[in-house]
C-alpha cells in the first residue's frame, strides 16, 4: 500500500530550502494551514466554507459590542421600549421577539456565549481527558480498569441527560451571571473527557509497546517523563480533528440545555437554545423571525465546525485525500490503487 | 453524535468494546458476560446520577424553597428521610431501585415508576417511527452515494448528511412547524392525537399505550390516520439526524465490499452494476449498522426528549421537561435513571443481535 507522505509532494511548495529538500516555515506546518494547502476540489471548497462560517461567528463573537446595535438585555432605548413580536424591518432588522428583545442582537451575542463556552469546555476535557488517558493507559493496573469501566458507562448515557445532570449538581438548576456559563461549560466538560480519554488511552498503550518507549526505559528516564516527553506528543497527533467534532457537539448540547430551560438567563448573556425554547409558542401563530435566526445560527456555527473538521479528517487520511496527480493524469490507476487499499484495510479488520 | 460523524472515535469504541471480550467460547457464553457487563454499567451510571443529584442539596428544598417557612420545609425533609446521612438514603435508594421503586414525584405526588409506565410507551412509539424513518431515508440513499461514489450526487448527499448533522432536532422540528403548520398548513403540529383520538384512546381496555397498536386493536381507522398524521412531523424531525448517520455508514462499508474480490467476479460474470450494489454488496455492508444501532437509538431518546418538547408529544421526554421547570428533581431522577437502563439495555440487546448475525464479534 502506497501512502505517499504528503510533505514532500505538495507541489506548490514555495518555502522549499535552495537544495530543493521539503522544508516547511512553521506557519505551513499548522493543522489547518497545512490541510488548506494540500486540499484541492470539493475538499478545498468544504475546508474554506467552514473556516469562513467560523471566522464569520469568531468575529461576531469578538466584535459584538460593535457590531450588535442593542444590548443583549436591552428592551428598549431612552425613546422608549422596542415593542414586542415586531417584525423584520426598519430599526430592528431582523425583528423583535416576545419578550421585546432585538434579534439581530441576541444573535451576535449568543456567538460569544457559544465560543467561550466551547473554548471553556473543551480546554477542560481535553485537559482531564488526556491526562487520565496518559496515566491510565501507561500505568495499567488496577487504576485502568475502574477509569475504562467509569468511561465506558459515562460514554454510553445520552450526553444530553449527563449534562443535565451536572448542571443541576453545579447549579442546583439555578443559573446566576457567572453560573450559567460556567455550569454550561463544566456540564459540557464531563461529557466529553471519556471521548479524549479513550482515544489517548488507546494511542498509549500502543505507544507503549514501541522500541522508542523501551530505548527511554533502558536509558533510565522516569515514568512521568516517558509519559510527558514520549508518549504524549505522539499520542495526541489525532486530538485536532476530536477537538472540532466535540466543538460542534458542545454547541448542540449547549443549545439542547437552553431549549429545556436550563440555559442562561437572558438577562446574564445571550444564549441561542434558550431563543429557541422562548420562541416555541410563537412558531404557531406564525411569527417565524424569533425562531429561524437563533436557529440559523447554530446550524452555521456547528455546520462550519462540521466542514472543517470533516475535510481535517479526510485530509489526514491518505485513502480519503483527493491528490492533485490522479486528478491531472491516470486517474483509473490512482483509483485502483485506493481501492486496492481499502481492500487490505478490510481484510486487515 | 459525534461518535457518529468521526470515523477515529467509532474506531476507539471498538477497540474497547473488543478488550472486554472474553477469549473463546460460543455464543452463550458471549450472551451472558456481555450481560454481566450491564450490571456495572448500570450501576455505576445510578451511582453518579444520585449523588450529582444530591450535592447541591435536598429535592424539597430545590423544589418548595421559598415557598415553605424553614420550620414547614424542616418537617417536610424529615418526614421525607432527606435529614438522614446520605449514605443511608443512597442505599435505601438501591435498594428501592431494586424492587422498581423510583420514588414518588414530588411536584404531583405520583409514584414515579406510574408515570414511567404511563408515558414511557410514547416515547418508545416515537423513537420506532424515527427509526423508520431514518432507515427509509438513511440506507437507500447511503447506497445511491456509494454507486455514485465521489461524483456530484454523493457531494450532495454528503453536504446533506452533514447539514442534518448540524440541525438541533428542536430546530429542525419548529421548522417543520412553520412549514407544514403554519404556512402550509396540512398536517397536524402537536400532541399524539386530536382531542376525539386521545378521548377514544382513553377509553381502550388495557391499553399498551402504543396508540398505532391501540388503533389497530380497535380497528378504527380514522384513529389510525389521525395517528399517524400526528406521527409525521415528529418522527421526520428526529428521523432525519440519524437517517444522515446511517447514511454514512452504508456508503464508507459499501464502498469498502465493492472493492472486494468476489463483486469483481460478479462484474466479470456480467451482472449489472445496479444489481452488484442492492444484492451483492449491501448485506455485509449492513451488520456495522446494526451494531451502530444501538448507540444511535440511546441518542435518539435524548432527541426524544427536546422533540417530545417540540412537539408536545406526551412522552418520558415531554414529561422530563416539565419536572425540570418544576424542579421536581426525585422525578427528574427517577426518569434519567430509567434512560440509563434502557439505553444499556438496548446496546445489549444491539450487541447479541450482532452477535447471531456476524460469528466474528463473538470470537
Amino acid at each position: 500500500m502506497s501512502t505517499p507522505d504528503n510533505t514532500t509532494q505538495a507541489p506548490d511548495n514555495t518555502s522549499q530550502t535552495p537544495d530543493g529538500k521539503a522544508k516547511k516555515s512553521w506557519f505551513s506546518r499548522l493543522p489547518i494551514v497545512s490541510h488548506l494547502r494540500q486540499s484541492v476540489g470539493l475538499q478545498r471548497g468544504m475546508l474554506i466554507t467552514g473556516l469562513i462560517l467560523c471566522g464569520i461567528v469568531l468575529i461576531c463573537a469578538i466584535f459584538a459590542p460593535l457590531i450588535a446595535p442593542y444590548g443583549f438585555n436591552q428592551l428598549g432605548t431612552s425613546e422608549g421600549n422596542f415593542g414586542s413580536k415586531l417584525p423584520p424591518g426598519g430599526t430592528h432588522i431582523w425583528g423583535t421577539t416576545v419578550g421585546g428583545y432585538d434579534v439581530f442582537s441576541r444573535v451576535v451575542w449568543g456567538a460569544q456565549t457559544a465560543v467561550s463556552v466551547i473554548i471553556v469546555a473543551v480546554i477542560m476535557s481535553i485537559f482531564a481527558g488526556v491526562i487520565l488517558g496518559l496515566i491510565s493507559g501507561y500505568l495499567g493496573g488496577w487504576l485502568d480498569r475502574i477509569l475504562v469501566v467509569i468511561a465506558d458507562a459515562v460514554y454510553a448515557f445520552p450526553t444530553l441527560l449527563l449534562a443535565l445532570v451536572m448542571s443541576i449538581a453545579i447549579s442546583g438548576g439555578q443559573s446566576s451571571a457567572w453560573g450559567g456559563i460556567a455550569a454550561a461549560a463544566f456540564s459540557i466538560t464531563v461529557v466529553f473527557i471519556p471521548q479524549y480519554f479513550r482515544v489517548v488511552r488507546a494511542e498509549t498503550l500502543r505507544l507503549k509497546a514501541e522500541p522508542f518507549v523501551e530505548s527511554a526505559i533502558v536509558l533510565g528516564a522516569s515514568k512521568t517523563r516517558i509519559i510527558s516527553k514520549h508518549i504524549f506528543r505522539n499520542a495526541t497527533r489525532t486530538l485536532p480533528l476530536i477537538f472540532t467534532l466535540n466543538s460542534s457537539e458542545a454547541i448542540l448540547t449547549l443549545a439542547g440545555l437552553g431549549f429545556l430551560g436550563f440555559g442562561i438567563e437572558p438577562t446574564s448573556a445571550s444564549e441561542w437554545g434558550y431563543d429557541l425554547n422562548k420562541a416555541l409558542p410563537d412558531v404557531t401563530s406564525g411569527v417565524w423571525w424569533t425562531s429561524v435566526f437563533p436557529g440559523l445560527a447554530i446550524v452555521l456555527t456547528v455546520l462550519g465546525i462540521t466542514l472543517v473538521g470533516e475535510s481535517m479528517n479526510d485530509l489526514n487520511d491518505p485513502r480519503l485525500r483527493v491528490r492533485r496527480k490522479a486528478k491531472t493524469k491516470g486517474a483509473k490507476a490512482a483509483k485502483a490503487v485506493t481501492s486496492s487499499s481499502d481492500n487490505e484495510t478490510a481484510e486487515a479488520k | 453524535m459525534s461518535a457518529a460523524i468521526s470515523e477515529p472515535e467509532a474506531e476507539a469504541a471498538e477497540t474497547s468494546v473488543a478488550v472486554k471480550k472474553p477469549a473463546g467460547g460460543g455464543l452463550g457464553r458471549y450472551v451472558l458476560v456481555r450481560f454481566l457487563l450491564i450490571i456495572p454499567t448500570i450501576f455505576i451510571l445510578t451511582t453518579l446520577v444520585f449523588f450529582l443529584m444530591r450535592i447541591t442539596g435536598d429535592p424539597i428544598t430545590a423544589s418548595m424553597g421559598g415557598r415553605l417557612t424553614e420550620a414547614q420545609l424542616a418537617e417536610r425533609i424529615q418526614a421525607a428521610g432527606y435529614d438522614r446521612p446520605l449514605l443511608v438514603q443512597y442505599f435505601e435508594y438501591m435498594g428501592n431501585l431494586l424492587k422498581g421503586d423510583f420514588g414518588t414525584a414530588i411536584s404531583d405526588g405520583q409514584p414515579v415508576s406510574s408515570i414511567l409506565l404511563n408515558y414511557g410507551a410514547a416515547t418508545v412509539e416515537l423513537v420506532f417511527y424515527a427509526l423508520i424513518v431514518a432507515l427509509i431515508l438513511g440506507i437507500p440513499l447511503g447506497m445511491l452515494a456509494a454507486y455514485h461514489r465521489d461524483k456530484a450526487p454523493d457531494a450532495a448527499l454528503r453536504i446533506l448528511a452533514i447539514l442534518g448533522y448540524a440541525t438541533p432536532v428542536f430546530f429542525a422540528g419548529m421548522i417543520l412547524k412553520l412549514i407544514f403548520g403554519v404556512f402550509l398548513p396540512i398536517l397536524p403540529i402537536a400532541g399524539r392525537g386530536t382531542t376525539q383520538t386521545e378521548y377514544i384512546m382513553s377509553g381502550v381496555v388495557s391499553p399498551t399505550q402504543i396508540y398505532l397498536i391501540d388503533a389497530i386493536r380497535i380497528g378504527n381507522f380514522e384513529v389510525l390516520g389521525d395517528v399517524l398524521a400526528h406521527a409525521v412531523l415528529p418522527a421526520v424531525a428526529l428521523g432525519v439526524l440519524t437517517a444522515g448517520v446511517f447514511l454514512r455508514l452504508v456508503r464508507t462499508n459499501l464502498i469498502g465490499t465493492l472493492g472486494q474480490q468476489y463483486i469483481d467476479s460478479g462484474r466479470s460474470r456480467g451482472i449489472s452494476e445496479y444489481r452488484l450494489v442492492t444484492k451483492h454488496a449491501y448485506r455485509p455492508a449492513l451488520i456495522p449498522i446494526i451494531t451502530v444501532m444501538g448507540m444511535q437509538i440511546a441518542l435518539m431518546l435524548a432527541g426524544a426528549v427536546l422533540t417530545e418538547t417540540t412537539f408536545g408529544w406526551q412522552g418520558l421526554g415531554f414529561k422530563l421537561a416539565e419536572y425540570l421547570t418544576a424542579r421536581d428533581f426525585v422525578a427528574v431522577q427517577g426518569i434519567v435513571v430509567f434512560l440509563a437502563v434502557i439505553v444499556a439495555l438496548t446496546n445489549f440487546l444491539v450487541d447479541v443481535i450482532a452477535a447471531f448475525i456476524d460469528p466474528r464479534v463473538r470470537y
